[in-house]
């Protein structure tokens, strides 16, 4: 393995467990030569994940994450703020829209949105997604309508968007069942040739899933084309990371023989950077490879969580400090960039993100109640057939007497 | 036995002669890898061993690692992995090395293959093949002769099949392979070194019971290893004047109901055999249909003969535990208004 891309190995389990933050750090600092046993003595080290920008915003160097930010300009960090804010107005419309009793439900991805769309806009649009059903932000980045977001929370779909328009698989409700697809997915793309890679997305609640650490057996086998990219927000509906791993998660990978990456999470250029850096060595054949984005879940785990009942409002504070978007506006400040002006673009886009999806309610169809029976299988067999006709029978035996009454 | 039902295909017959059930699925299998550059083998010990029971042998080395994969072991990866490969267009066919080895991949199984069609609204499809060494006689140990069809019969969205002898095992495996919904394979180990003719231009249809012998004084419905038990007991119920019709069920989901309700329109009396247990089983729903489409031809009650309500026993309590022909003649005399065990005792 590639000592340059096992670059977490070294990390205390400090920061990804929800205490006060370390302070700003001014680099990467390791602990050369310790091994991850000996990390529970080393709890206090001032070490953490990649990153380029300070909460302050200010950018640092970092000999790893720099040849893949050559690109960025004022205009991309400006599309960047952009995403940003448009995901985080679409999470707060969604929730609102919960509120109204439009929604069943939302799975908000508040302070995660730097994860999201520093990965959504480092990939190509072919890499193939198989997300979890917090990654709106990515589904955003696919080109997802508003309609086909919601229609699944409104409880008129199972899934919203065709897989194979969007390279985006549908949202898996099953924690973790879905790294296994991303993997079957890259052995049989990955032996036809061609760049494509697959990305398989869940969260640290999910590493301690038997399917995880199977995919990661089976990738690593077979040297599948592959980026596992763990968002960990730090909770489990309301268990701490630390419950799930006493070790960073990105520790665990090497234990399989995938190299692994700790990135700020909040930090919307070292995760574009790391991803590219990432899917670069996936393309040209170093199988597969973690990268585990630590971050922070700012709201509920869905709208029927009660966060209050397991962590306390100072560390939200300092992850509210944390925000991503408001480091990448501070690093834009900083820059000399019309700040004002921008932040009041995105928030136009925004809006009109919101607005756009607040009509799409409308136009989410009610669906028809035989439908409840189509796709069950490619055919419909004659048992069902004989039940769809007893549906409607029934139905259009009631309707007379409720059409009277 | 008698040859499947459904039509010979238009074309050249390739009648390979005679061969053992084990010989007619690996035909099956080089015959779909040859026909199919998508499909593709996926399990445990199946590449350079062949499999446990050599149904995929000299297969790897025919088409190659990457159609005949060696998988890590853990059933969930290979089903969870099999996913994701039809995602991308493949038709997977598993190899689930032992029935009470499918466990841990009912998760993939119940929450993923069979509700991504239904899920994606019909985008997806899972065009998997699932193939399962089934049932008990060969004196193994624990959790190597389970019979666990009705888990997955009871869940909407698999086809679940059984086959009875080498012509239906080609025939049927052809078929699963070539649908696009997820089928469930059972495949009778005890029956695996069992002989017979095989045509491969043979077709089967994966949703139909077949018609193994038909007889006018009861219907006696079998599947998988229990099928050769039901035609050696029909033969051994000819010395007492006995003419029983034998259905091979084939589908156990969907479950060919009107081909069942036929013949007890016509015979009257219903005995229904398999290993699995008989609590909520594919016998309780075999004669729970037949009580709804011909209660009124039913000249008797309907008997279940299976394995009893318990965890599979030790190998030398099995003889007693699986149906064979004297629990199945003893029900066949009930039925008949004739004298049973339980009249005796």
């Amino acid at each position: 393995m590639s000592t340059t891309m096992s670059a977490g190995s070294t990390r205390s389990p400090r920061d990804h467990r929800p205490t006060t933050p370390a302070p700003a750090a001014p680099g990467n600092e390791t602990a050369p030569g310790t091994t991850a046993a000996s990390d529970h003595d080393l709890a206090g080290a001032l070490d953490r994940p990649l990153h380029v920008l300070a909460e302050d915003g200010t950018r640092h160097p970092d000999a790893q994450l720099d040849p893949h930010l050559r690109d960025v300009d004022e205009d991309r960090l400006t599309a960047l703020l952009r995403d940003m804010s448009v995901i985080r107005a679409l999470d707060d419309e969604a929730v609102a829209l919960q509120r109204q009793g439009e929604l069943g439900l939302w799975p908000p991805l508040r302070g995660q949105e730097a994860a999201q769309i520093g990965l959504g806009r480092a990939l190509r649009e072919t890499d193939f997604l198989f997300t979890s059903y917090r990654e709106n932000g990515l589904a955003w980045c696919r080109g997802v309508e508003p309609a086909e977001m919601l229609s699944v929370w409104r409880g008129a779909s199972l899934s919203g968007w065709d897989p194979f328009a969007r390279h985006m698989a549908t949202p898996q409700v099953i924690i973790g069942a879905q790294t296994h697809h991303a993997v079957g997915h890259a052995m049989a793309t990955g032996a036809r040739g061609g760049e494509q890679i697959s990305v398989a997305c869940f969260g640290d609640g999910a590493m301690s899933q038997g399917d995880v650490n199977e995919a990661m057996v089976f990738a690593a086998s077979f040297r599948a084309p592959v980026l596992f990219f763990c968002q960990n927000n730090h909770y489990a509906i309301s268990e701490p990371v630390g419950l799930q791993s006493t070790v960073p998660l990105s520790h665990r990978p090497a234990g399989f023989g995938i190299p692994s990456l700790r990135v700020d999470g909040n930090d919307v250029l070292a995760v574009r950077a790391a991803t590219r850096l990432a899917a670069e060595r996936i393309r040209a054949g170093a199988g597969p490879i973690f990268l585990e984005a630590v971050t922070y879940r700012l709201g509920p785990h869905t709208t029927s969580d009660d966060p209050t009942r397991y962590r306390d409002e100072a560390e939200l504070e300092s992850w509210r400090e944390r925000d991503p978007i408001l480091r990448l506006e501070r690093h834009l400040e900083r820059l000399g960039a019309p700040i004002e002006e921008l932040r009041a673009e995105a928030a136009r886009h925004g809006q009109e993100a919101a607005d756009a999806l607040h009509a799409a309610i409308a136009e989410i169809p009610v669906p028809a109640p035989e439908s409840l029976f189509d796709h069950v299988l490619s055919t419909e067999h004659p048992g069902l057939a004989r039940q769809r006709a007893q549906l409607l029978a029934l139905e259009a035996s009631l309707a007379p007497a409720e059409a009277a009454s | 036995m008698s040859a499947t039902s459904g039509a010979p295909v238009v074309g050249t017959a390739t009648s390979t002669g005679t061969m053992t059930m084990a010989a007619a699925l690996n035909t099956a299998l080089g015959d779909s890898l040859a026909a199919d550059e998508d499909v593709l083998l996926i399990g445990e010990d199946i590449g350079t061993l062949g499999g446990v029971f050599r149904i995929t042998d000299g297969l790897k080395d025919r088409f190659g690692a990457r159609r005949v994969i060696d998988s890590p072991l853990a059933e969930s990866g290979i089903v969870g992995t099999a996913v994701g490969m039809a995602y991308a267009g493949m038709r997977p066919v598993c190899e689930i090395q032992f029935d009470g080895f499918v466990f841990p991949a009912v998760d993939q199984l119940v929450t993923q293959v069979a509700r991504l069609h239904y899920r994606t609204g019909g985008r997806v499809r899972m065009p998997l093949v699932i193939r399962i060494p089934f049932g008990g006689g060969i004196g193994a140990v624990e959790h190597h002769s389970e019979s666990p069809e009705a888990y997955f019969a009871h869940t909407p969205g698999l086809r679940v099949v059984t086959v009875a002898d080498p012509q239906d095992a080609y025939s049927t495996m052809r078929a699963a392979i070539d649908c696009d919904d997820p089928v469930v394979l059972l495949e009778p180990k005890r029956r695996y070194w069992g002989k017979g003719e095989v045509d491969t231009s043979v077709t089967a249809d994966l949703s139909s019971a077949r018609l193994l012998r038909g007889g006018r004084d009861a219907t006696l419905v079998a599947y998988g290893p229990l099928a050769v038990t039901a035609l050696e007991a029909a033969v051994a119920a000819e010395d007492d004047g006995i003419d029983l019709e034998v259905i091979d069920l084939r589908s156990l989901s969907p479950v060919d109901r009107d081909t069942v309700a036929a013949s007890v329109r016509r015979t009257g009396r219903l005995v229904v055999a398999h290993e699995a247990p008989g609590t909520v089983s594919l016998a309780s729903e075999v004669i729970t249909c037949v009580i709804e489409d011909c209660f009124e031809h039913l000249e008797a009650a309907p008997e279940r003969v299976t394995g009893y309500d318990v965890p599979y026993p030790p190998a030398a309590l099995e003889e007693h535990h699986l149906p064979g022909i004297d629990r199945i003649l003893d029900a066949v005399d009930r039925t008949l208004g004739r004298r049973s065990s339980r009249e005796a005792a």
